[in-house]
């Protein structure tokens, strides 16, 4: 059975191959890619422990990005339910909309110090592309975004304004245009432009040093989730379940990361994937599925495959969770048995996005509406002194389209 | 035992030329056609490189993507890779062959089994583009087991020290990428550089054969035909785009190209 170990950082359990477990991540990447993967492995091991450079962190994600968010009860939805209580940490309320921001400002922060002048960036939502622009152009670096454009299409909000913070919108028109092509089209410039420009993996996929990075800066999330806990139920209740939506996994990553040592019993991980249409096959949902463990974007993971290792084409309403691989960090966590993982179809998702907003006045994205779905699911079965969190990590506002499209109008 | 491989530079280090690489994607357009396609042109060709095509690549430019694309549609698999190669070569202008893709099929379908096929098929080499050392340090040792060359790759952005340790580590061939750059790009680093990059490594061990690729094209190729050997491939994958496009004969059209090439370097 694998073991993780308490007192260090999840992100740091890995062994000198960049491997979880022994079989998870690594760096299965073109020679060219060797160097600048060591380079920026070397630099961001000397900054994560420099104090002027944790002292511009902290400044831009208190005072720039916005700390901390809220976590707030949801007591009508509670009250409709039965059951636990259900609380949201609502990240989308920060600058940026979602939890992308932190590793869009960390990653620009690296940026600079390593005398880039360009950053890349692959986006499946939009919301780490957007971010990305936004934070590129605060900082002075220019920026170019890989997105799919069947994504493009269906997220063209969030273009708009990518386009508008400066950024040069690519479209990937390859395999299924949606994020697993943005990702390898990222890839692929970097491996051209890899002196000239620092890449942004937009999730905790890819390399293992794109993994930690984003895995560290998304940590903030839990970090005051667990401050705000104890002010509000003194301790950390007995029997909390945190609920998030697992695409790539950043923000599960970032919502999980301060509570690993806790008892299973006592905090709970619930990671809820995109389950698809119903009655659809093609889900974005590896660890749900048994899947196979495959390279996908330079690690090994679980991942969508067929026989022959082509890669399985996903398809969910939420781009951000359209993805046939997922971080090797939840892999880990699902095979060390600390983390549950479960998923709920496109269906779902939109019925608790109504339910929600019909009730309480957050208006999460169609992302984090697939961790409200296993949230209204398990509520009424758990006694009241259960504490559900589910991390409504996005904002609706760039699912208008579809909302409007889907169930008939949206207001917001 | 000297392998196929090393011969054929042997060969061609005693006719006073780069020997001369071809790389196309089996399966396309279509699997007889691929087949045809390097059975034509092993006439002027002395070592093929054959891609088997994975459908999320990091490090293919525009045309092999297409060509794997088209491959892929029509329902390439890795048995058929090996059908083609145990065709070619029983075929009149047979040459030695190395497979080239990634890692993730590999995987799948078994170390050990998918070598095992590769010698049972006649396979002479494989080149695994994300499978950089050491990762490659089992894999590649077992391919030495089954007689087979683990080709290594090189970059400019590779450190010396860790360009001593993969030579170190290296079978007969190593493959050395011109520039930075996906396949297909344009050379744009001068042919100056390459080569004194290319004689830096040829310094610290020079029985190894390094053959210089991506960037190389009809237009390219003799300005660095000191090298062991040279690659050409993209090129190649635009002109069956091409051919298909105004529909004349792919295999034809590559074999007049081939040829092209071959008498740009003798």
């Amino acid at each position: 059975m694998i073991k993780i170990k308490k007192n260090i950082l999840l992100i740091d359990q890995h062994d000198k191959n960049g491997l979880w477990a022994g079989k998870f991540g690594g760096n299965w990447v073109p020679e060219t890619l060797k160097k600048p993967i060591e380079d920026l492995t070397q630099l961001f091991q000397k900054l994560r422990y420099d104090k002027q450079f944790l002292k511009q962190r902290n400044y831009y994600f208190d005072n720039y990005i916005g700390a901390p968010t809220p976590f707030i009860k949801l007591q009508n939805l509670t009250r409709h339910l039965g059951g636990a209580e259900i609380w949201a940490k609502v990240v989308s309320e920060n600058r940026g909309t979602a939890h992308k921001i932190y590793n869009a400002v960390v990653h620009c922060l690296i940026a600079k110090h390593a005398g880039k002048k360009y950053v890349c960036g692959d986006t499946g939502a939009g919301m780490a592309g957007k971010t990305l622009a936004m934070v590129a152009k605060k900082f002075g670096l220019k920026c170019k975004i890989f997105m799919g454009s069947k994504d493009i299409k269906r997220q063209k909000l969030n273009v708009e304004v990518m386009k508008k913070h400066g950024a040069e919108v690519i479209p990937v028109t390859t395999g299924s245009q949606t994020l697993v092509d943005a990702v390898s089209e990222c890839m692929r410039y970097w491996v051209a432009n890899c002196l000239s420009t620092h890449l942004v993996v937009g999730s905790t996929v890819g390399p293992n040093i794109f993994v930690k990075i984003c895995a560290w800066s998304t940590a903030q999330i839990s970090k005051e989730l667990k401050i705000q806990m104890i002010n509000i139920f003194k301790k950390i209740p007995k029997k909390v379940k945190l609920i998030n939506c697992v695409g790539g996994g950043s923000s599960a990553m970032g919502f999980w990361n301060e509570f690993m040592d806790y008892n299973l019993k006592q905090v709970e991980f619930i990671g809820v994937e995109a389950g698809g249409p119903k009655n659809s096959k093609l889900h974005a949902a590896p660890l749900t599925n048994n899947s196979k463990i495959g390279i996908l974007h330079g690690a090994k993971q679980y991942v969508m495959q067929n026989k022959e290792g082509q890669i399985s084409e996903t398809e969910s309403i939420s781009a951000g969770l359209d993805y046939p691989g997922v971080s090797p960090l939840h892999c880990f966590l699902k095979d060390a048995k600390r983390a549950r993982y479960t998923s709920a179809t496109d269906e779902d998702a939109l019925a608790a996005y109504q339910l929600v907003t019909t009730l309480e006045d957050i208006s999460p994205s169609l992302e984090p509406s697939h961790a409200f779905a296993e949230a209204i699911k398990l509520a009424p079965k758990l006694s009241p002194s259960a504490i559900i969190v589910v991390n409504s990590c996005g904002d609706s506002l760039k699912d208008k389209f579809i909302i409007k499209k889907r169930l008939g109008s949206y207001i917001r | 035992m000297t392998s196929k491989i090393l011969e054929t530079f042997l060969k061609c280090q005693k006719e006073q030329r780069p020997a001369l690489l071809t790389y196309t994607v089996a399966g396309d357009s279509t699997k007889k056609q691929s087949l045809e396609i390097i059975k034509s042109i092993g006439e002027h060709a002395d070592i093929i490189e054959l891609g088997f095509p994975h459908n999320t690549p990091i490090a293919d430019g525009g045309q092999i993507q297409e060509s794997s694309h088209r491959a892929l549609k029509n329902g390439i698999k890795l048995s058929d890779v090996f059908r083609l190669v145990k065709n070619f070569k029983q075929s009149k202008y047979a040459k030695p062959l190395i497979l080239m893709g990634y890692f993730n099929l590999i995987l799948q379908y078994g170390l050990l089994a998918f070598l095992k096929q590769c010698k049972k098929v006649g396979v002479d080499g494989l080149i695994i583009v994300d499978l950089p050392y050491p990762e490659n340090k089992y894999f590649a040792n077992q391919c030495k087991q089954h007689g087979i060359t683990f080709v290594q790759l090189l970059s400019p952005t590779t450190s010396k020290q860790r360009i001593k340790k993969i030579i170190k580590d290296s079978h007969d061939m190593i493959y050395y990428i011109s520039m930075l750059s996906t396949t297909g790009g344009k050379l744009k680093v001068p042919s100056k550089k390459i080569l004194a990059n290319y004689s830096q490594i040829k310094k610290i061990n020079s029985r190894k054969k390094i053959v210089i690729g991506f960037g190389i094209t009809t237009k390219t190729i003799v300005t660095l035909k000191k090298a062991d050997g040279l690659v050409v491939g993209s090129q190649l994958c635009k002109e069956i785009t091409r051919s298909l496009q105004i529909r004349q004969n792919p295999v034809t059209n590559l074999n007049r190209m081939v040829l092209n090439l071959k008498r740009k370097i003798i």
